[in-house]
């Protein structure tokens, strides 16, 4: 049944004015970061002002943020290949075996309020020299992206048929075998997914890296507060720092939009 | 047993044979433990002994420095937390209030857009794409953004309010006003999430009870409340349950937008703002543990509740 021309107008109107108040705030950001300072306080030039770059000169350039970027990528990186190597054989296993109750400690993870282990982790890693380390980014960062993996990738595993792999049991392949050569090649799917969720959550991380990270270890979250200061802000650049540590991964997001919604979405829908 | 055959054996499978080594076997065999036990550690090792400490912590008078001596106080903090009705009770009201019209918002607002785009439409992939970006923007950096469009002076949030005659409003600046605005920022970041989890749930329903009643006459609404909103409801138990876990873990928001202790008056320290600040600006590590844990409890508390609520649904 096609719905009525008045829903469809309705429809119409309600979903602009969705969009418009999802954009609005990003475009309204990304525009305050090619603004002087002097243009962001004339409210007369919201909208016509002649754009400039020096504000992506002082992030990149005087507020050494070329060197936030690589630590954030590779803290990402590391933590996300870490989390995969050892979260999706768990998964798996929890999966065939059905370890529900092994899977709700990894769980846990999500669960736990980050602070209440900061203190412990900040005593240990200190006395072991890491705080300020890559090591203990990585390690913390992992903490976040480790469930997100077993999470995904269970609800993944469940909905992969195990005729596969006996299959591969008759042919001779034995259990590790046919986990490496027929289910890990199916799985690719799942992988990008949990893959592209994990490396996003390491990216955005805020809490963990704002006690873990040293002056030459911060990652991109910790590193906007440099734009603020306590007498005043500096808006176009904490505008650009902003756009600098969004927009990148918004871009993923765009080129990937399936996975992450996938992602984001896994195990929502099952009993 | 019928023999399949796939192209696996082409590629040749190391078959169990006699000659399998040793080690290969005891890995085959012990499997289910040597896949799942490496993550099964890793995350026990970093929760489990730092969580039996910060339950020892709250127990202790411990601060300045962790190194240094502390004293056995029994359930001392607990008795001074629980009493303290300047900090840590007000910090509870926030977080409750916080948690709860965040994701009243988040649902209703959620469920709207989701039945919006429940059916196909030409354009609805780009809609899509709008509803994921605020959702993968760095939260901090979220903050920030907001923090420009609320300044009272120089914000687009009080020229828009100008335009339609409105005057200007002191969004997080206000001592009362700042908690409804970090709210706000909550809702549009996280609509999305309850967006797309509805969405999930809405496509997966069948067809068949719509149908049903539509022939037996049922209005829009009617087939809303009495045929989708129950068969989507167990969907709707999750979203409130995986938005409210981080919605009473808000920190981000809160600390880019209103700095340490949640603002000069404190107007937006919820718990997990309260505890960071004992933590890691006053060093005070008995108290905060102690916050910690009962924080910890009233997770535990809200999450049991929920999923009992769950299953409830799905009889």
């Amino acid at each position: 049944m096609k719905p009525r021309p008045t829903y469809r107008v309705f429809r119409v109107v309600a979903l602009a004015v969705v969009v418009l108040s999802l954009l609005a705030p990003l475009l309204w950001m990304v525009a305050a970061s090619f603004k002087t300072n002097v243009d962001i306080y004339d409210t007369g030039k919201a909208l016509v002002f002649s754009p400039t770059t020096d504000n992506y000169v002082t992030v990149l350039k005087q507020a050494n943020y070329v060197q936030f970027i690589g630590n954030s990528l590779w803290v990402a990186f590391a933590a996300t290949v870490a989390s995969l190597l050892l979260g999706v054989p768990a998964a798996y296993s929890m999966s065939r075996f059905n370890m529900r109750k092994s899977a709700l400690v990894v769980l846990m993870a999500r669960v736990i309020p980050g602070v209440s282990l900061l203190v412990p982790w900040y005593y240990v890693f200190s006395n072991l020299k890491m705080v300020g380390g890559f090591g203990v980014l990585i390690l913390s960062h992992m903490f976040v992206s480790l469930p997100l993996v077993v999470y995904i990738m269970m609800g993944y595993f469940d909905g992969l048929p195990e005729e596969l792999e006996e299959a591969a049991l008759v042919d001779g392949l034995t259990h590790i075998g046919a986990f490496r050569r027929i289910t890990l090649p199916l799985s690719v799917p799942g992988i990008a997914t949990a893959g592209i969720l994990s490396f996003i959550f390491s990216w955005n991380n805020f809490m963990f890296a704002l006690v873990l990270s040293g002056a030459d270890t911060k990652t991109l979250p910790v590193a906007i507060f440099d734009f603020v200061g306590y007498a005043s802000i500096d808006w176009g650049g904490l505008m650009a720092a902003a756009t600098v540590v969004t927009l990148p991964i918004m871009l993923i997001a765009l080129f990937v939009q399936k996975y992450v919604v996938s992602g984001l979405t896994a195990g929502a829908t099952k009993g | 047993m019928a023999t399949v055959t796939t192209p696996a054996r082409a590629t040749g499978g190391a078959s169990e044979t006699p000659d399998t080594p040793g080690w290969a076997r005891w890995a085959n065999e012990h499997r289910k433990w040597l896949f799942a036990a490496p993550a099964m550690i890793f995350v026990a090792a970093l929760i489990v002994f730092p969580l039996a400490w910060t339950g020892y912590l709250s127990l202790t008078d411990a601060e300045g420095s962790v190194r240094a001596e502390s004293e056995f106080v029994g359930f001392r903090n607990y008795l001074d937390v629980l009493s303290d009705t300047e900090r840590f009770w007000p910090a509870v009201g926030r977080t409750a209030t916080f948690t709860v019209v965040a994701l009243l918002f988040e649902v209703v607002l959620g469920m709207a857009v989701a039945l919006l785009l429940w059916r196909p439409f030409k354009g609805q992939k780009w809609v899509r794409v709008a509803i994921l970006m605020p959702l993968v923007a760095t939260p901090v950096a979220v903050g920030m953004m907001w923090r420009l469009i609320f300044d009272p002076n120089i914000g687009l949030a009080n020229q828009v309010l100008g335009w339609v005659g409105i005057g200007p409003q002191p969004w997080l600046a206000g001592q009362h006003s700042a908690l409804p605005t970090t709210i706000f920022i909550d809702v549009w970041q996280w609509t999305p999430m309850v967006v797309l989890i509805l969405l999930a749930g809405l496509t997966s329903l069948s067809e068949e009870p719509q149908e049903a009643a539509r022939i037996d006459g049922a209005s829009t609404w009617q087939r809303f409340r009495h045929v989708t909103l129950p068969l989507l409801m167990p969907t709707v138990i999750v979203a409130i349950l995986l938005r409210g876990i981080d919605a009473l873990k808000t920190f981000d928001i809160l600390y880019a937008t209103k700095g340490r202790g949640g603002g000069s008056f404190h107007e937006v320290e919820t718990l997990n703002v309260y505890a960071y600040g004992l933590s890691f600006d006053y060093n005070e590590y008995g108290v905060s543990s102690t916050v910690l844990i009962i924080f910890f409890l009233i997770i535990i508390g809200s999450m049991w509740a929920l999923t009992a609520r769950r299953k409830e649904a799905h009889r």
